[in-house]
């Protein structure tokens, strides 16, 4: 590889140039963290007239705490309902669109649009839908003989959140998933259909081994989206309950920093949150960096 | 091991795109067919209407003693070789050349044997663990065509699988394929652009343009008798001399051409065909001027001008002449070497 290198006139102008990244990720990013980071380890009365340094007595407290525990396997059903859901519907739309000619181009508009809505309005959207009184949904499932109530079942509250969140996200996985489609060589499917094998064979054989490096990807985007950026989802609709059943980490993060201004434990919440995108985001680019292509 | 039979064979796409009409071919069991033609004259989309990635729309096709226009590309009984090898890029190369055996059911001993056997003819048994990737363009072709092996099928189709190889490989790799198919007889159907690669592979060829065939014969035959002006010019390099018959009579004496048709009013010479030695009983004359002679190596091109016609001609010679550019020379060619043309329907008059 080769390496280029910029030869400026003067010394200022490169810093000059980089300046803005770097006082949007000091202002944005480190001093909020680093502020985290010291908040954790405090402990603030409830007027917040003593703070008191506490060393890791906030982290040692929340992996104590039942509801705590209870919140990480809620986000971990959660993501992976989500992930799941958002990429199956995403593939199989990508593959029935994929097989278009002519009409592809407006399919792909159409199937974009969700993107474009904010998490809040596809929750208030979910929520309509699913509205034991007014929605849709339980009138329907009422007919199949389920009774909807996402108010006090946490499987129905669990469920809807999901689709709510997965929803959205369908139509940026669905992007990606139709860009892979399309550079799998049609001579490669045209192989394998003399090969003798089946359309569903050729796609499991062939054509999903080919996307793995696009569905590794989409996987970690989608993890990180179920955990992170999911938080108007839940506020619009659920608000973490019922009984915490979709109190997933970043609400209780707002909860318990916000609501029940226990900042301390709140700033050790997202500490550990931070951790885990840190973690993800290192797993991606390791595992995409070896393998970018076949 | 089958024959092939084309009936009238046609393709009319979406929107009434023509792309190949009316073709008739009989490749019997064990030939070696190429369709050659200039891009776009129909080579690949016949091909791929064989091979049942493109439907028939007109015309008959029969593979043995079945008619298979209906038939999926997998009832065929045909292997197909893709001018990008189509290896799959996540499988080994056993497992590439397995791949269309496992799907078919066979027991793995069957398998194992069978693909040993391709890797041990095509000489990449030293490579069957390693991935596509890892392989170099002459080894991945290798492959592609190992792959066609292992089926044992009822006929090969080629889809230009030499074009992405550098030129010494390429003639390499011709050689072998021609070998290879010589000792399994195994019915193959050619398609190429580049009418040396026809010459030298075909039992028969077929020149295709604009989705007809031109001509089919032996390569001896298309080369000594191109039966249209554009065989003619697209066999054979450099092209055939193409000269107005009306300027040719008024150069030679009156019985030089008295053998050819009245009707014929294009005259084509080969440009070996033309000789500097002085002209002999059974030959005619042709004098023009010296624009440029290209030497290479073994042969000579020389690039010639006439008076009056813009017409120009060029001669190999098996040496480099002693001539200077600018002089007017004059070559000598047997009567019976020339081509005679009708311009109009493009078409040899005799």
């Amino acid at each position: 590889m080769q390496t280029k290198r910029m030869t400026f006139s003067s010394s200022w102008l490169p810093y000059a140039l980089l300046a803005p990244q770097v006082i949007i990720t000091l202002i944005f990013f480190i001093w909020p963290a680093s502020q985290a980071l010291y908040q954790s380890l405090l402990r603030q009365d409830i007027f917040g007239l003593r703070t008191e340094f506490v060393w890791f007595a906030n982290f040692e407290r929340l992996f104590a705490d039942p509801l705590y525990l209870n919140s990480m396997k809620v986000t971990f059903w959660f993501s992976v309902g989500t992930t799941l859901l958002s990429m199956s519907i995403a593939l199989l739309f990508a593959v029935m669109v994929n097989r278009m000619i002519r009409s592809r181009d407006s399919y792909t508009t159409f199937l974009v649009w969700p993107y474009a809505v904010a998490p809040a309005i596809a929750g208030v959207l979910w929520w309509f839908i699913f509205n034991p009184s007014i929605g849709i949904m339980p009138y329907v499932l009422d007919g199949f003989g389920y009774n909807w109530n996402h108010r006090s079942s946490g499987t129905d509250a669990m469920i809807m959140v999901i689709i709510a969140a997965a929803w959205k996200q369908i139509s940026y996985n669905f992007l990606f998933f139709l860009a892979g489609l399309q550079s799998i060589p049609h001579s490669l499917i045209e192989a394998a259909a003399i090969d003798g094998a089946s359309r569903f064979k050729r796609f499991w054989t062939i054509v999903f081994p080919l996307l793995s490096p696009i569905t590794f990807f989409l996987m970690v985007v989608n993890i990180v989206y179920a955990m992170f950026d999911t938080f108007g989802v839940i506020h619009a609709t659920t608000e973490g309950g019922p009984s915490q059943a979709t109190n997933i980490l970043v609400y209780k993060v707002y909860r318990d920093g916000f609501v029940n201004l226990n900042l301390g434990s709140s700033a050790a919440q997202s500490v550990i949150l931070m951790a885990i995108v840190v973690a993800l985001t290192v797993a991606q680019f390791r595992y995409i960096e070896r393998r970018v292509n076949y | 091991m089958a024959s092939i039979t084309m009936e009238n064979l046609g393709k009319v796409y979406a929107g009434n795109v023509r792309a190949v009409t009316d073709v008739n071919i009989d490749i019997a069991d064990g030939e070696m067919i190429v369709l050659v033609g200039p891009s776009g004259c129909g080579k690949s989309t016949l091909l791929r209407m064989v091979a049942g990635l493109e439907t028939i729309t007109e015309g008959t096709l029969h593979i043995g003693d079945r008619v298979v226009n209906q038939l999926e590309p997998a009832d065929r009984d045909i292997a197909m070789v893709f001018q990008n090898y189509a290896l799959y890029p996540h499988m080994t190369v056993f497992n590439n050349l397995a791949y269309g055996l496992k799907n078919r059911g066979f027991k793995k001993a069957e398998i194992d044997r069978r693909v040993k056997e391709a890797a041990q003819m095509l000489e990449i048994g030293a490579f069957l663990d390693r991935k596509p990737r890892q392989l170099s363009g002459g080894q991945r072709q290798r492959v592609a065509m190992g792959r066609a092996l292992v089926r044992e099928p009822a006929a090969f189709l080629f889809d230009e699988p030499l074009s992405n190889l550098d030129a010494k490989l390429r003639v390499q790799m011709r050689v072998e394929i021609r070998q290879l198919q010589k000792r399994l007889r195994t019915t193959s159907l050619y398609v190429t652009h580049d009418q040396l690669e026809a010459l030298t592979m075909a039992d028969r060829l077929v020149v295709l343009n604009g989705g007809r065939i031109e001509q089919i014969g032996t390569p001896m035959d298309v080369y000594s008798h191109p039966a249209t002006t554009f065989v003619a010019g697209f066999i054979g390099s450099p092209a055939m001399n193409m000269l107005p018959a009306e300027y040719m009579r008024g150069l030679v004496s009156a019985d030089s051409l008295a053998h050819l048709p009245v009707k014929a009013d294009l005259i084509g010479i080969r440009p070996e065909d033309l000789s500097l030695a002085p002209a002999a009983e059974d030959e005619m004359s042709l004098s023009g001027r010296l624009m440029l002679l290209e030497p290479a190596g073994a042969e000579s091109h020389l690039h010639l001008s006439f008076e009056g016609i813009k017409e120009t001609m060029v001669v190999r010679l098996p040496h480099v002449p002693d001539v200077v550019e600018g002089a007017t020379l004059t070559f000598s060619i047997k009567r019976e070497k020339l081509h005679p043309f009708d311009v109009t329907s493009g078409k040899r008059v005799a």
